[in-house]
């Protein structure tokens, strides 16, 4: 890894990273790439976050949906732990809760794959601060 | 297959349910169907959006109209019009609290939102062991423009600006601490971030450290920046693992990218951090006894002054910042003093984390702005109390910290406030509590934790304290008289004026703030020897209602006690000399015979 010497390094990096993200999301292959984002701090992972991470990755490659999975912090809804954040290009992010195994099923047959909600839905209920 | 082209969103947080949101899904599925568009638009029930006052909520996506106050009546009007001529319904929308406008969209009204998020604005977004995530959302830039353009004075001031209170507590102005230490002439100085976190039902730092990492490492260059210092120690609890590995990690990447270690963005500063396992003594939290307690000595606190940002570890000038804290500071810097300092109340700037638990509907963490009220958070953010129970009280600040009341709901929450309230901010644990709950049993709950909690050092917490847990306990258990709450109440006092460290003069709190909001509890416990709330098992009494039973024996099998006795289909009676008050018979009996005094 290069080190970071000055600012504009820093923007580099940090365009280059910014892009890839964006390419991760949009890009060639933008309607099969589904990003999904396992909130994973202890509070998820005790109710079982890190099988529902292992089943989502297993089953996804399973029925050859191109995705990325991976971990987050705690989202901050602990009354509905696990939870996932599903990004589907062209669609919002949508955080679903209470997710296990039958859930998380029913996510990727309903939702990634025949764009019908399933009951569970958090909606976001703050501000960022991104402008 | 259906191709859906339109979802209805009906909130089903529990707040929306108990007025009627069900009713409105099927009454919309039926209105659905009964237009033949079962497979253009699809109904879904969804969790709490925040906002119970205007309750229940009904979303349509994709234009984002957001119906408020929805009665089940609604649905006909709803699908006729919006889904089928394509006309919003005007008089459910939510209207402009200034000019009265109803407003089309949730996407201009992100004013219902109540929570804004600074501290927590990477968790749940970033993987928090990815360095570059962090980067991408503008990670290390404070710092890249701290040491490329800004004196440490310049920082200071933009900090001091800001108007950041230390989060953890006590409130302390963060710029001034900054300013002191770096004012302090030595050889080598310290950055200490207090991750010894141990109010009971707190867990905003763990959340942090374990989704947001770098926001920490890179807010204690910073401070080592404007202090002087070169050395970052980060005091954490050893119970705290997967924090510990998440930082860790993010430690050594940061250090692989030269963000920490010698000459940082190839300027002459250079920053390091090491790590100290707390075993998790809660007296460590206090800055004093957090320095000891890392230099191997015990975690017993000192006198102040010297304070810490004059003498602190191996005696020398210390910064110490909780992590909320610290994970504020880039954002101050990027985002300017000037956008921190414009949300919150006169005297308390910026947002607060608070850990919400208890009796509450939607536990979780949530980051709402200084001034927000009590009731807001409660009952809007918090979805209200579980079950549809009556609410009661909200403790904030742990330990240290007191009850309010209903009548402290609609105060806006700041730092001064809730002092004045007879509370305090506290690091942010808020926990809830209903009708069942016993204030005296909630006193002597708190009492217990500092008893065992207290060092020791200081006579007033040691001996005081011991001796407030008697009372309280003899109180629950029916032996207090009116006398031992006057006493009570004076010995508080005493331990508040000449403890040593926070801990003591705090620890009283709880018992001071029951004894002024819920005067009548005690005395119901003193006087009549009841517990209104029926939560002090010795003052319970459970009877069976010889009219109610049946005989079936449930009760008599159950009981671990053997303190139930009867003949099969005739009624039982309880020997309340060997019951223990378990309640397993309360929640067996089918035919609801026995009853709790």
């Amino acid at each position: 890894m290069n080190k970071i010497k000055s600012l504009d390094d820093l923007r580099q990096l940090r365009e280059g990273m910014q892009a890839k993200i964006k390419l991760r999301e949009s890009g060639n292959n933008a309607e099969n790439m589904v990003r999904i984002k396992v909130a994973m701090s202890t509070c998820g992972i005790a109710s079982g976050a890190k099988e529902i991470m292992n089943f989502m990755m297993d089953e996804l490659e399973h029925k050859a949906i191109e995705a990325v999975v991976s971990q987050t912090g705690c989202m901050g809804y602990c009354y509905a732990e696990p939870t996932i954040e599903v990004t589907v290009p062209g669609r919002e992010p949508i955080v679903f809760g209470e997710v296990d195994k039958f859930r998380a099923a029913e996510i990727i047959e309903k939702y990634i794959i025949h764009n019908e909600l399933v009951d569970g839905i958090l909606p976001v209920n703050y501000r960022s601060i991104d402008n | 297959m259906a191709d859906y082209k339109m979802h209805l969103l009906v909130c089903g947080g529990t707040g929306c349910n108990a007025s009627d949101s069900e009713q409105i899904r099927d009454n919309l599925l039926t209105e659905v169907e009964k237009h033949d568009l079962n497979d253009e638009v699809q109904v879904v029930m969804t969790g709490c959006f925040g906002f119970c006052e205007k309750g229940p909520i009904v979303k349509i996506l994709p234009d984002n109209t957001f119906y408020v106050q929805v009665k089940p009546e609604d649905a006909a009007t709803i699908v006729e019009e919006h889904l089928i001529k394509g006309r919003k319904v005007e008089r459910l929308l939510y209207k402009d609290p200034e000019n009265n406008e109803p407003i089309s969209d949730s996407k201009h009204m992100e004013f219902y939102k109540k929570q804004v998020r600074i501290a927590l604005r990477n968790c749940g977004f970033i993987n928090p062991e990815n360095i570059d995530e962090y980067i991408a959302r503008d990670g290390y830039a404070a710092l890249a423009k701290c040491l490329g353009e800004r004196t440490p004075q310049q920082v200071i001031d933009e900090i001091k600006l800001s108007g950041q209170r230390g989060r953890g507590g006590g409130g302390f102005p963060t710029g001034l601490k900054w300013e002191i230490t770096s004012k302090s002439v030595a050889d080598q100085k310290y950055v200490v971030c207090n991750a010894d976190e141990g109010d009971p039902g707190a867990f905003m730092d763990r959340s942090i450290l374990e989704g947001d990492p770098h926001s920490v490492i890179e807010a204690m260059a910073i401070c080592g920046y404007c202090t002087g210092s070169t050395k970052g120690l980060v005091y954490i609890r050893a119970e705290y693992p997967l924090a510990i590995q998440r930082l860790k990690t993010a430690i050594k990447q940061a250090r692989e990218y030269g963000l920490l270690g010698e000459e940082i963005f190839g300027t002459p500063f250079s920053f390091d951090i090491t790590l100290r396992y707390g075993a998790g003594a809660f007296v460590c939290g206090e800055e004093t006894a957090l320095i000891h307690s890392m230099e191997g000595l015990r975690g017993e606190p000192t006198f102040k002054p010297p304070f810490p940002s004059e003498s602190g570890y191996l005696g020398k000038p210390t910064t110490v910042n909780n992590v909320e804290t610290l994970a504020s500071i880039p954002v101050i810097i990027n985002k300017g003093a000037a956008f921190f300092n414009s949300i919150g109340t006169a005297k308390s700037k910026g947002t607060k984390v608070f850990a919400l638990a208890g009796k509450i509907n939607n536990v979780g963490l949530i980051e709402v702005p200084m001034g927000t009220t009590l009731r807001e958070v409660i009952f809007d953010i918090g979805g209200g109390i579980k079950g549809g129970k009556k609410f009661k009280a909200v403790q904030t600040g742990g330990p240290s910290g007191g009850c309010l009341t209903h009548s402290f709901l609609d105060t806006p929450i700041d730092y001064d406030n809730l002092i004045s309230a007879g509370s305090m901010m506290g690091s942010g644990g808020m926990i809830v509590m209903d009708e069942d709950d016993c204030m005296v049993s909630i006193a002597k709950f708190y009492l217990e934790f500092t008893l065992d909690e207290s060092c020791g050092k200081c006579t007033p917490c040691r001996i005081g304290n011991k001796r407030l847990f008697e009372m309280l306990d003899k109180i629950t258990k029916g032996l207090g008289t009116e006398e031992d709450l006057s006493r009570l109440r004076s010995l508080c006092k005493v331990i508040k004026d000449t403890s040593l460290c926070g801990l003591g003069q705090t620890s009283p709190n709880p018992i001071l703030s029951t004894l002024d909001n819920f005067y009548d509890e005690y005395l119901a416990h003193v006087k009549e020897h009841k517990c209104p709330a029926g939560q002090c098992k010795s003052l319970v009494k459970y009877t069976i209602d010889s009219e109610k039973c049946t005989g079936c024996t449930l009760c008599f099998r159950n009981c671990p006690v053997g303190a139930i006795a009867g003949e099969k289909r005739a009624p039982h009676t309880i020997d309340n000399s060997i019951c223990i008050k378990c309640g397993v018979c309360y929640d067996k009996c089918k035919f609801d015979a026995i009853s709790v005094s």
